[in-house]
């Protein structure tokens, strides 16, 4: 079941979009799909959502459906299996717009999912994505295996810092899920 | 390396010191009996895979960090995980090929008085055990071959594409997990979607479409008959292993196909006991056709 069609207002359309993703480092040919729709029927995650269709992504883009593209929480459903990338006969490496389209949602809306604000947290809290439980790291000994090396967590985040997702950690709202 | 031992720094990531040393124990008791030095890195940090969808910019510089650490020991890195070779390969390669972006990363650098010098090289698992150790060192090393065992590969993505930026493997038809499964006597069958994602990295965001993506693949390697699943990325382990109980509640199904890295595979072939490649630490238990190898006892041979 596809979503119900939606009408294209031309006061909804930002013409210059397109131009604004293909910045984006391995997004740069998104203008060149031409809709054959390789992508959507090679993808996994197409096969069991209903709504995830990288083709529809790219049209929307092309068409400069901005605001509506961003705020789609179904951009979150990609994998990066980057099997639309390998297959697309326009070398349009979708996953990598994909991609462009995420970092861009996250910096105009201030909304991210729950998970990628508790990894970056974790992140700078200890250096891994995770909170290794002091029992865990305990138990290497135990089980032979060397101590695990140390983390440098002021200097991720001073990297978070100057890369700008310090302030967008702080400021954003999140959501939990995508159906 | 030239005359002394293969050597690399062992980048261990983040999932596996949480939560699946299985791996790491075994990974570590095969490459040392295949003579390779495995060096532990001063410290290290995430590779920056799960920060991409949020800052692309973050994610390559907490790569690049870790690369000049690399650089600095003087060691080429070998990975574990799937998701840590995509990321510090790409950002690797990325760096030594485009001038204008190096610089401008090691801009970022430069606070930590690091620079990206483009002198080592990121490799995952099966690439140095395929590559640098080489199937004939490996095929010598098989005390105990899994004659009768019949299991299939999962590779995963991040090892096999994109096919231009990795290059190491057919994306379409995956030889070099295969191949390596089939030096340890055990026959790797084929089976229907091989290639294809194991889709954790979306679980925190929807679990149904990752667990129909998993429960798809599953139902095609029961119908190739293999007994057992063979993984070399933790992601993709703890997606088909440590989740397969809540995909059997979920579909209301016995699925109940063992998990393994392909290092306890390789392990038990090279005459390793179970306890020592930490089998114990499986979610799915062994079934009996995995079973009759690890009950084996060498003390009774000859």
């Amino acid at each position: 079941m596809e979503q119900p069609a939606q009408t294209v207002k031309a006061g909804e359309i930002n013409s210059k979009f397109k131009y604004e993703i293909s910045k984006f480092r391995g997004a740069e040919k998104i203008t060149l799909c031409f809709q054959c729709g390789t992508c959507t029927a090679d993808c996994p995650v197409s096969r069991f959502s209903e709504f995830y269709r990288p083709k529809k992504i790219a049209r929307m883009i092309q068409l400069g459906l901005k605001d509506r593209i961003l705020s789609d929480k179904h951009i979150w459903l990609c994998t990066t299996c980057y099997t639309c990338v390998d297959h697309c006969p326009q070398d349009v490496e979708i996953a990598n717009v994909i991609r462009a389209l995420r970092n861009i949602s996250v910096r105009h809306l201030k909304s991210l999912p729950l998970v990628y604000k508790e990894l970056a947290e974790n992140l700078m809290k200890t250096g891994f994505v995770y909170v290794i439980p002091e029992t865990r790291i305990k138990k290497r000994e135990e089980l032979g295996l060397p101590p695990l090396p140390k983390t440098s967590p002021e200097e991720i985040t001073k990297i978070f810092e100057l890369t700008g997702l310090l302030s967008l950690l702080g400021t954003s709202q999140t959501f939990e899920r995508v159906e | 390396m030239v005359g002394g031992k293969p050597k690399y720094l062992i980048f261990l990531g983040c999932v596996i010191p949480y939560r699946l040393s299985s791996y790491e124990i075994s990974a570590r008791k095969v490459l040392s009996a295949l003579g390779v030095e495995l060096v532990e890195m001063p410290e290290y940090n995430c590779c920056g895979f799960p920060i991409d969808p949020i800052n692309h910019d973050t994610a390559i510089v907490l790569a690049a960090r870790n690369i000049c650490i690399a650089e600095m020991e003087g060691m080429n890195l070998l990975t574990l995980c799937n998701g840590c070779f995509g990321s510090l390969h790409k950002v690797n390669k990325m760096l030594k090929e485009d001038k204008e972006e190096r610089e401008r990363v090691n801009e970022y650098l430069k606070n930590f008085d690091m620079e990206f010098k483009g002198s080592i090289e990121v490799k995952h698992l099966v690439h140095v055990l395929a590559e640098d150790i080489g199937f004939e060192k490996i095929k010598n090393s098989i005390k105990k071959p899994l004659s009768t065992l019949r299991v299939a590969q999962h590779p995963g993505c991040h090892i096999i594409r994109p096919r231009k930026l990795v290059g190491k493997d057919d994306p379409e038809n995956p030889r070099l997990l295969k191949d390596l499964i089939n030096l340890t006597g055990a026959k790797c069958v084929d089976y229907r979607g091989e290639n294809e994602c194991c889709g954790n990295p979306i679980i925190g965001v929807n679990e149904k479409i990752p667990f129909q993506m998993a429960k798809e693949k599953l139902d095609h390697i029961i119908s190739a008959k293999a007994e057992a699943l063979i993984t070399v990325c933790p992601f993709c382990h703890i997606m088909f292993d440590l989740n397969q109980p809540r995909i059997e509640k979920l579909f209301n199904v016995k699925i109940g196909i063992p998990v393994l890295h392909y290092t306890q595979l390789l392990g038990l072939a090279m005459g390793f006991l179970p306890q020592e490649l930490a089998f114990d630490e499986l979610r799915v238990k062994p079934t009996i056709y995995l079973k009759k190898f690890l009950d084996y006892n060498p003390t009774l041979e000859v």
